[in-house]
């Protein structure tokens, strides 16, 4: 499994009702079901991902983000989570307004492009970055709205919103502590476990 | 389509079971007696936890999959979805499919003969509301046995039912599967079943509901209801598609004499369906059903609130909607999924793109195939097949 699905579980509490924004495959979903009794639904506008979920016994909803969660009540989860989906959204801060609407507490995991290797790259090459991890270039990704592990503070910063914990992995993929020490600087995902 | 094709249930015989204790029905009169017509498809296991009950829609009837013979060339309506390895896997799931009360195809309806004058019930016939069927399918499931269907499954009206049934009978199902249907009619639906009702009643051997007794059928009021509602089962793009502005006869260059000539395909595609459902179907069942689907509101005497009424569910529901179905448009759906999930319940939605508008539930579109397949395999599970 994807180490930031790793490494968010022990947020989650035992028999929680989850939102999972983006859920994939539900790789996510039928790994907390089995281990921690959850109760979740999966957002997902992919065919091919909505299949594989449903087929694992996830329950996954067609649903597009972009959309907003109008279809969801105030706290109606325990957790709303978003796993490397926050820079695909058109409006991400009004999303995440909404995940806060909808669940008592949330999870976001987004990758962080302060990382140094896509500042040595855009530095040194002037060019947009392409990786193995974010392998677009500008013109077709799918990732439109990059941030770093500061610009994603300042967001919760001036939405008054608390961050109840959070963490780095590195580009080993793996929570290391000299990265903890230099998140935006050491951290390829960024991950944070968030609260109104 | 051949006996020995091994997607098929292969040649199907319908049995008709005879109930002598009167149904109450929702109106206040009892039906004293009645028959149902039904099929089934595949063998029911030891512990009676393989039954699947499927509903049927607006025209629709017992004969679901397989033919009738060695040379019927019109499998049953839902052949697509039902059979050996078909999401409705005929190899794992006994599948229940009858005619409802109030029908035309042999269960008890408008033509029987009213035991209390020996006529035809005619327009006498109970008016019957979704949960007469409900009430009449139990009565079924209790003659099989059966204390817990797998799943029970419809489309369009047949979806109706199987929501009913998941308030009324919540122990009785642990899944329901609807497809293509809706919490209540809109205005605009009621008002296309409005116009149909009115081509059929006002057709001059309509006789008040009493054309049987006048040895005379309201076809022409019939075929005229068949083809508005037919418009309304297809899209703009898939009309499109099937016919354009293509002509069947005649051609409309300037100067080429007379127009009478002139048929455009589509024209004629609505004539023959609207003649061949006039000749095998009945008005006054048409009547009665139309009009269940018009009173037919989920929620209505759970204070209006869709999720008050599905707060009494207890299965796992499954929800799908075609792009194009304007009839019951994906909205419809959404709003089923919307008060599932804010009722706690579990629920899983999918949006197939399909240009065949409402029919497309009929038809076996490849990804309605996958999300259909992928969704019974946990049925499958549950019951305890390897996979």
């Amino acid at each position: 499994m994807r180490f930031d699905l790793t490494l968010i579980q022990p947020w989650i509490n035992e028999g929680a009702r989850v939102l999972d924004l983006g859920c994939g495959d539900g790789t996510l979903l039928a790994t907390l079901a089995e281990q921690k009794n959850v109760s979740g639904i999966g957002l997902e506008i992919d065919p091919a991902n909505i299949t594989l979920a449903l087929a694992k016994g996830v329950n996954v909803i067609e649903h597009d983000l972009n959309v907003g969660l109008g279809n969801f009540r105030d706290n109606s989860f325990d957790m709303v989570v978003m796993t490397l989906a926050l820079q695909t959204l058109r409006f991400p801060h009004l999303v995440i307004d909404e995940m806060l609407r909808v669940g008592r507490e949330c999870i976001v995991t987004f990758p962080n492009f302060g990382h140094w290797r896509s500042r040595w790259y855009l530095g040194q090459r002037g060019k947009m970055p392409v990786s193995k991890f974010l392998p677009y270039t500008w013109y077709d990704t799918p990732n439109i709205h990059f941030c770093t592990v500061k610009d994603f503070e300042a967001l919760c910063t001036d939405k008054n919103i608390r961050i109840l914990n959070s963490a780095v992995i590195g580009a080993d993929n793996n929570q290391n502590a000299i990265a903890d020490r230099f998140p935006n600087l050491l951290g390829v995902t960024a991950v944070y476990h968030i609260s109104k | 389509m051949t006996p020995e094709q091994n997607d098929s249930v292969g040649i199907v015989v319908p049995q008709t079971l005879h109930f002598d204790q009167p149904l109450t029905l929702a109106c206040g009169r009892a039906l004293p007696k009645h028959d149902i017509v039904y099929e089934t498809y595949g063998s029911l296991n030891a512990d009676k936890s393989n039954g699947i009950l499927i509903c049927h829609a607006l025209s629709g009837h017992h004969h679901a999959a397989g033919i009738h013979h060695a040379d019927d060339r019109k499998p049953g309506w839902w052949d697509s979805c039902i059979g050996p390895g078909k999401p409705i896997d005929t190899n794992v799931f006994f599948v229940l499919s009858i005619n409802n009360i109030g029908g035309c195809n042999g269960s008890t309806g408008p033509t029987a003969i009213n035991p209390d004058t020996g006529k035809p019930w005619g327009p006498d016939f109970p008016p019957l509301r979704c949960r007469d069927w409900v009430e009449s399918q139990y009565l079924m499931m209790q003659h099989f046995g059966i204390s817990q269907w797998a799943a029970i499954i419809g489309g369009s009206l047949g979806g109706m039912q199987a929501m009913r049934w998941a308030l009324e009978y919540p122990d009785a199902m642990r899944h329901c599967i609807v497809i293509a249907s809706a919490m209540k009619l809109s205005a605009q639906n009621i008002a296309f079943n409005e116009i149909a009702r009115r081509a059929i009643t006002s057709d001059p051997n309509f006789f008040e509901g009493r054309y049987l007794e006048h040895n005379t059928l309201p076809r022409q009021g019939l075929a005229l209801a068949r083809m508005v509602g037919h418009i309304t089962y297809l899209s703009e793009d898939g009309m499109k598609q099937k016919f354009g502005r293509e002509l069947k006869t005649g051609n409309l260059n300037l100067g080429s004499g007379s127009d009478s000539d002139v048929e455009f395909e589509v024209e004629s595609y609505l004539r023959y369906q609207g003649e061949a459902f006039s000749g095998s179907f009945d008005a006054n069942t048409y009547l009665l059903m139309t009009k269940a689907l018009d009173y037919y509101d989920l929620a209505r005497e759970y204070n209006d609130d869709p999720v008050q009424a599905f707060s009494h569910a207890k299965c796992a529901f499954m929800v799908i909607s075609f792009t194009t179905d304007w009839r019951f448009a994906p909205a419809r759906s959404r709003e089923i999924v919307d008060a599932l999930v804010a009722a706690n319940k579990s629920v899983s939605y999918a949006q197939i793109e399909a240009d065949h508008g409402h029919d497309a539930f009929l038809i076996p579109i490849p990804r309605y195939m996958d999300v259909f397949h992928a969704y019974m395999k946990r049925l499958k599970q549950e019951l305890g097949h390897a996979l």
